[in-house]
Formats: structure tokens, sequence, C-alpha cells
């Protein structure tokens, strides 16, 4: 199966700035659907973004993120060329890694 | 003393301190467990479970937040669609371990909560998700005090299909 997650990063030096968008329906647990049932809670609760082996970006998150979420941040350090480990794991249980190059 | 048996003492020292950390552990009294758990890098699901921000922000951090010019969220005035609303923080505040995002008006205040590590900038832009016009505060957690913004976002359309 395709990743979910698609992330860049790109390093301009001293820094490496990140941007990561993840296909997720980051269902809250409060909508109903067309017959009025609530459709369940279905969210990715924490994404870790590693480089060399530490995180350099940890995020909670709860059904109030949107869907197909969206985040940047950037961090000191970081070489072209270098991998950049990123994974999340949802409230389900289900989980997805992938590993992207610095650019 | 000989290196190697200065290795090999280290390591039986290790070893043993291994053990009585195991056996420390399994004594912890029930009711420590969650002051354990807010220690490290667990999921705080209860925060994320409380319907006000005050309440999620005093499990998250068990302290209060003061305002501060030195927290720059950047929001829309307006959000034509509450369920994706662009929101971003960046502050000059030093020593920066933490970030949170909450909306007061959601079914569950806290939307998002960042770990900063050393050396990672503490600017975050990410798209959250609001139930009606309601207040978006950014929590800063720097040097071990909290630092938080707030604005207003008026929505339109909200984003929980009510």
């Amino acid at each position: 199966m395709a990743s979910t997650i698609r992330v860049r990063a790109t390093s301009s030096g001293d820094t490496t700035e990140v941007q990561a968008l993840i296909q997720h329906p980051m269902d809250s647990g409060f909508v109903k659907d067309a017959k009025g049932e609530i459709i369940p809670a279905h969210f990715i609760q924490q994404l870790t973004f590693e480089y060399d082996g530490k995180p350099v970006f940890v995020a909670d998150w709860g059904g109030g993120v949107s869907k197909d979420p969206y985040v940047k941040f950037a961090f000191k350090g970081g070489k072209k060329g270098d991998d950049l480990k990123v994974s999340w794991v949802d409230n389900k249980g289900a989980t997805d890694t992938t590993t992207a190059k610095i650019v | 003393m000989n290196p190697m048996e200065n290795g090999l003492s280290r390591r039986l020292f290790l070893q043993g301190a291994g053990l009585v950390a195991l056996v420390g552990l399994g004594n912890i009294p029930f009711g420590f467990a969650p002051a354990l758990a807010a220690a490290n890098d667990k999921y705080p699901e209860e925060a994320f479970k409380q319907k006000g921000e005050a309440d999620a922000i005093k499990l998250l951090y068990g302290k209060t937040a003061e305002a501060s010019d030195k927290v720059k969220l950047d929001a829309p005035e307006i959000a034509e669609n509450g369920s994706v609303v662009p929101v971003a923080v960046s502050t000059t505040l030093a020593d920066v371990t933490s970030i949170a995002f909450l909306v007061s008006d959601n079914p569950n205040a806290l939307v998002a909560s960042y770990k900063i590590p050393a050396g990672t900038v503490p600017g975050i832009a990410n798209r959250i998700k609001m139930a009606k016009t309601s207040n978006v505060i950014v929590v800063v957690e720097a040097g071990g005090k909290l630092y938080s913004a707030t604005k207003e976002v008026k929505v339109t359309v909200g984003g929980c299909g009510g």
C-alpha cells in the first residue's frame, strides 16, 4: 500500500524545515453521518519525527485536528541526504511509517 | 587497576542498578501511575477528554498559563469552513519544551499538544477543526512556565457536522 505520509524536509544550512501531510479521516467521534448515527472516533494520537535516532518533534493529537492533517515545523541541524523518519499511531492501534531524505 | 576488571565491575554494578530500578517500579502504588505517565512520552489521553480548556491545561501541565505578547498566534479573523482552520504559532521565548493548541468551545478543548525537544524551532503550523465561533488558545511551555495567546475566530460553517 502506498504510504499515508507525504513529507518534505528541506535543509537551508542551519535548519531543516519539515512539512508533512497525512491521509487520515481524523473522525472526532462527535459527528453524525447522513443516517444520524455517530461516526466512531478514529484519529491519529501520536506522530513522531526522528532524525539521527532522536525525536525532533512529537505531536499528540486529539479528534480536533483536521482531516488529512498537515503540520509544519523546523529543527536545527539536519544534512542534505540524511534520513528523517516519520511514524504515526492512531486510536485503533493502526500505524504507518516512512523515511524521507532531507533535500 | 586492570582495565578489563574495571569494565566488568562497572557492568555488574549497572546490572545491579537495573534490578533495583525494576523492583522499585513494581512497588509503586497505583495512585502514582498517572504522575509517572505524565512525565514520559505517553499520550495524554485524559487531557484530550476534558471539555474546558482550563481543565485540559491543568491535566497536561499541572499549572496555569499567563498571557504573553511573546507568543504570536496566527489565526484567521473569520473561518468560512470550521473543519479546516489554519493556525500557526511562533514565539521569541527561550527554552520552549511544549506547545499546545486549544479551542474553548469545541466538545473537547484540547486539539493538539507538541513536544519540542532542544534544537527544534518553537514554531508550528497546523490545521484544526472548530465547531463554532470560539477562542483559539495556544499555550507555550518555556523554562518550566506557561505562556499563552488567545484569538477569537469567527466560524461561519461549523466543523463538527452540527
